[in-house]
């Protein structure tokens, strides 16, 4: 009897806290969904805030101005060559040509300001086309030059004129000259072409690709054997034992180990101690394979496992050597798994930064690297420079390098999804 | 290479053409002489091209002229630099006649130093070969031999990774022992006050030299503190729902998304914290009459939680999903609702392992660079305070040894003290997260 209505007090107790417990469950599984978004909705201001950046910085305004290559230039009694033209003073002739697009400009402040609103790498384009084609002396020729950044932004929308340093007379010089459409805005080949720069508009990336790719290459041609080695000897050889453990604890260790460390490590032992050049591309792969080395480890033995028993076993039936049943028949196989292990820590390594900070890669050098030796800079530290720089016109570029690099990362990991997909085999 | 087909060919021509007598397939007797000629020959050219530069330097500098005796070890680099500098044809500081003279020397000594590099390199690899020709026999058992070798490259291989970490010791210790000589260890490591700059002239302001480590790591812990708080919640909310609640397909859309947060490279997360949360926050703060730093270490902190969020969310899934389906069931045949079991059950038989996960994400944020770098200040302040700029130890790595630097001064000597600090802290944390993972692991397999 009591029992009966002990069991009916129990559903009771239960029915009344019901309500309650199925709230507080609801209130938890949207905390948790609120926690996903939150994260979501981080990557994506994060992906926004840098393309919105960025955008403007793919086009870059031109004006378009009449140079007259004057007889002038080149001292009577001189011939026309390589020399000469260099000795011309194509300065003097970007500011004439503008003195006469604006004749109405007389004061020498104004005028200062008139020889900004064009990029001063002016005259040596028009120096540079002289000397492919010395037919030019003498002619009128309608060239599309750089805007200077100010008038760029302006131009594309980027800074209102109240924040811009523009003045109204410079601004109002571009109403006329796009009012005789004059101005046109173009896909921006230079940030492509170009190594670094002082200017915004004349800065590029080209440099700092030519410097990422050496690096990677570096890094591949030395992590990829010696990660691969590494996994072979420690899944298929090595006997549980004391050197194995410390190898193994250590390989666990150093994949944890903060980058910057490495860049320690790179700065005293290859630069110090061995005398190596800083900021160079071999340094910075050296260091970078000492970094990306325990991610393929670790990769690549994970592939080796996933190798079936069986393949190992038919190999020794068939009286293969150890070496050659992994040669010839455990490494092919497991080859697609340690690839895409690479490519991730290939990945890892482009974007890398701290490391190459230390071993000097962070100077500011405006020539494309051609070596493995000569003084170079790569994307992230190219990225990590622009952002120093306060001027609008170079955070625009630090986002466009940014995106640059996000692109290589995507195209670099969809092709290991793909390599996992395409070689993924079930046994 | 040329001498992979000597051997080749030589075997061919012992065994007559009946390759059954050979001990080995022909390719061995090839692989056997190329690794005999050019191993040895590799390894010598390696060490040679990394002392070369070190020894012609000695030896430049053992014959300098006794006017430059009395010179320090620090004008002695500084001399070394123009030398080198000079014999590349670059321009030095101040000519000298004399350094024109040891500039010559110096070229002149590179390039012997080059010719004799070639000559013996391949001194050593045609003699290998032709040791390895001569001892290719009939029964030469050349299979055997190659796999020896093999062998021993691949546990070379292996050992490398113990030798960047005896690198990195050795390394680190060692310069840090130099500063240690210069700075008490007891000064640096419970001194208040940070302010590397050591004096160039004797009467300057500003110029105390402080080292105390203080400062610099209760700004790396407020830093990676901010974070934690940031990427713990959402990161193990995350992994909840995402183990627990979520449907398929949105679990497999979510998941990869969130890793792609772990993929962003961190100089990208230092453009967002300096660029965009960082002026947000000052403006948030003024509109609420707060005095916002521009370098607050709060923006730093937010947006490295935002980059630890992945970390902490695959670790936890992984324990999560390690905890055995039977312990759930049993919550839910008790009329349990979910969140309960997840709260009561799955949680506290998780906790080592997300414990464990979390402090592996503690040391990710305290050895995290780029982000503190371009996002949080550079003065050592001893605060608590998010909105104030607080400095870390990375930081403070960088600063002082970006750039021009002599290697002697207590400044630059003080980076790696750091980096000794910075690469104990994590190395304790990590050793500690592996085993209290690993010890989870073996509760529940």
């Amino acid at each position: 009897m009591s029992n009966k209505q002990d069991r009916k007090s129990v559903a009771a107790a239960v029915e009344k806290g019901l309500a309650r417990r199925k709230a507080k469950e609801k209130r938890f599984q949207r905390a948790g969904l609120a926690a996903v978004i939150t994260a979501l909705m981080m990557l994506a201001v994060l992906l926004i805030s840098i393309v919105s950046t960025g955008m403007p910085a793919f086009t870059q305004t031109a004006l378009k101005l009449d140079f007259h290559y004057d007889e002038s230039l080149l001292p009577a009694g001189q011939t026309l060559n390589e020399e000469t033209i260099r000795a011309m003073d194509f300065h003097g002739l970007v500011k004439k040509t503008l003195r006469e697009k604006f004749p109405q400009v007389k004061k020498r402040k104004d005028k200062k300001a008139l020889y900004k609103m064009v990029s001063n790498g002016t005259p040596y384009i028009l120096r540079d086309m002289l000397m492919e084609d010395h037919a030019l002396l003498g002619q009128i020729k309608s060239i599309w030059v750089l805007a200077d950044d100010e008038v760029d932004s302006i131009f594309k929308g980027s800074k209102t004129i109240a924040d811009s340093r523009l003045t109204e007379a410079q601004y109002g010089w571009v109403t006329q000259l796009v009012a005789e459409e004059r101005v046109m805005t173009r896909f921006n080949w230079t940030f492509f072409q170009n190594g670094d720069s002082r200017e915004p508009e004349q800065s590029g990336i080209r440099g700092a690709i030519m410097g990422s790719l050496f690096v990677i290459i570096v890094t591949l041609a030395l992590s990829f054997p010696m990660g691969v080695a590494a996994a072979i000897y420690l899944e298929e050889f090595a006997r549980p034992g004391r050197l194995n453990d410390l190898i193994e604890i250590n390989i666990n260790n150093l994949a944890a180990v903060p980058s910057i460390v490495f860049g320690l490590l790179g700065l005293a032992v290859y630069i110090n101690f061995m005398g190596m050049p800083r900021s160079a591309p071999l340094v910075a792969g050296l260091v970078l394979t000492l970094m990306t080395l325990p991610t393929i480890i670790i990769a690549s033995r994970a592939a080796l496992k996933s190798v079936p028993p069986s393949i190992r076993e038919a190999a020794l039936g068939m009286g293969a050597s150890k070496m050659q049943m992994v040669f010839h028949h455990v490494l092919p196989l497991a080859m697609p798994g340690m690839l895409t292990g690479s490519i991730i820590g290939m990945a890892q390594a482009l974007g890398e930064t701290a490391p190459l900070l230390m071993i000097g890669m962070i100077a500011f050098i405006v020539d494309i690297p051609q070596g493995l030796l000569d003084p170079a800079t790569v994307l992230p530290v190219q990225i990590y420079l622009w952002a120093d720089v306060p001027e609008a016109a170079f955070r625009e570029r630090t986002a466009a390098a940014i995106m640059v690099l996000l692109a290589f990362l995507v195209v670099m990991n969809l092709l290991a999804v793909w390599l996992r997909k395409k070689f993924e085999k079930r046994w | 290479m040329s001498s992979y087909w000597f051997g080749w060919r030589k075997a061919k021509v012992i065994s007559g053409g009946d390759f059954q007598k050979l001990h080995s397939r022909l390719p061995y007797y090839g692989y056997m002489s190329a690794l005999w000629s050019g191993l040895p020959a590799l390894m010598i050219l390696l060490l040679w091209l990394s002392f070369e530069t070190t020894i012609v330097s000695s030896l430049v500098m053992s014959d300098l002229p006794p006017a430059y005796e009395g010179y320090s070890e620090q004008q002695k680099g500084l001399l070394l630099n123009d030398i080198k500098n000079l014999s590349e044809g670059r321009q030095t500081s101040g000519k000298k006649p004399e350094l024109k003279i040891l500039s010559d020397r110096y070229t002149q000594l590179k390039a012997i130093a080059n010719m004799a590099n070639i000559a013996v390199v391949l001194a050593i690899a045609i003699i290998g070969g032709v040791f390895a020709s001569q001892k290719i026999k009939v029964e030469t058992r050349a299979r055997n031999n190659v796999e020896k070798i093999v062998k021993g490259l691949l546990i070379a291989s292996s050992t490398i990774a113990i030798f960047t970490t005896i690198g990195i010791v050795l390394s680190v210790l060692f310069e840090a022992v130099r500063f240690f000589e210069k700075i008490p260890v007891v000064d640096f490591l419970f001194g208040l006050e940070w302010s590397p700059q050591t004096a160039i002239r004797e009467d300057q302001v500003g110029s105390s030299g402080a080292f105390g480590i203080v400062p610099v790591l209760t700004g790396t812990l407020l830093i990676s503190f901010i974070a934690m708080m940031v990427a713990v919640p959402i990161g193990l909310m995350s992994a909840i729902y995402l183990s627990e609640y979520a449907p398929k397909t949105f679990r497999s859309i979510a998941k990869p998304l969130l890793e792609v947060l772990a993929g962003v490279p961190t100089v990208v997360y230092g453009f967002f914290a300096a660029l965009v949360v960082a002026p947000m926050i000052r403006d948030a703060g003024v509109t609420l009459g707060l005095d916002v730093s521009a370098e607050s270490a709060l923006a730093a902190g937010l947006v490295m939680g935002i980059m630890i969020i992945p970390f902490v969310s695959s670790l936890s899934d992984d324990v999560i999903n390690a905890v055995p389906q039977a312990m759930r069931d049993g919550a839910y045949a008790l009329g349990a609702t979910r969140s309960e079991t997840v709260r009561q059950v799955i949680l506290p038989a998780a906790l080592p392992g997300i414990v464990g996960g979390v402090l592996l994400a503690v040391s990710r944020a305290i050895g995290e660079t780029m982000i503190v770098v371009m996002a949080a200040g550079l003065s050592a302040n001893l605060t608590a305070n998010p909105l104030e700029a607080v400095t870390t130890v990375t930081v403070q790595i960088v600063t002082l040894l970006v750039g021009d630097q002599e290697f002697d001064s207590a400044k630059t000597l003080a980076a790696f003290a750091l980096g000794l600090t910075l690469f104990v802290v994590t190395l304790a944390l990590n050793v500690l997260a592996l085993y209290i993972v690993r010890k989870y692991r073996e509760q529940y397999e």
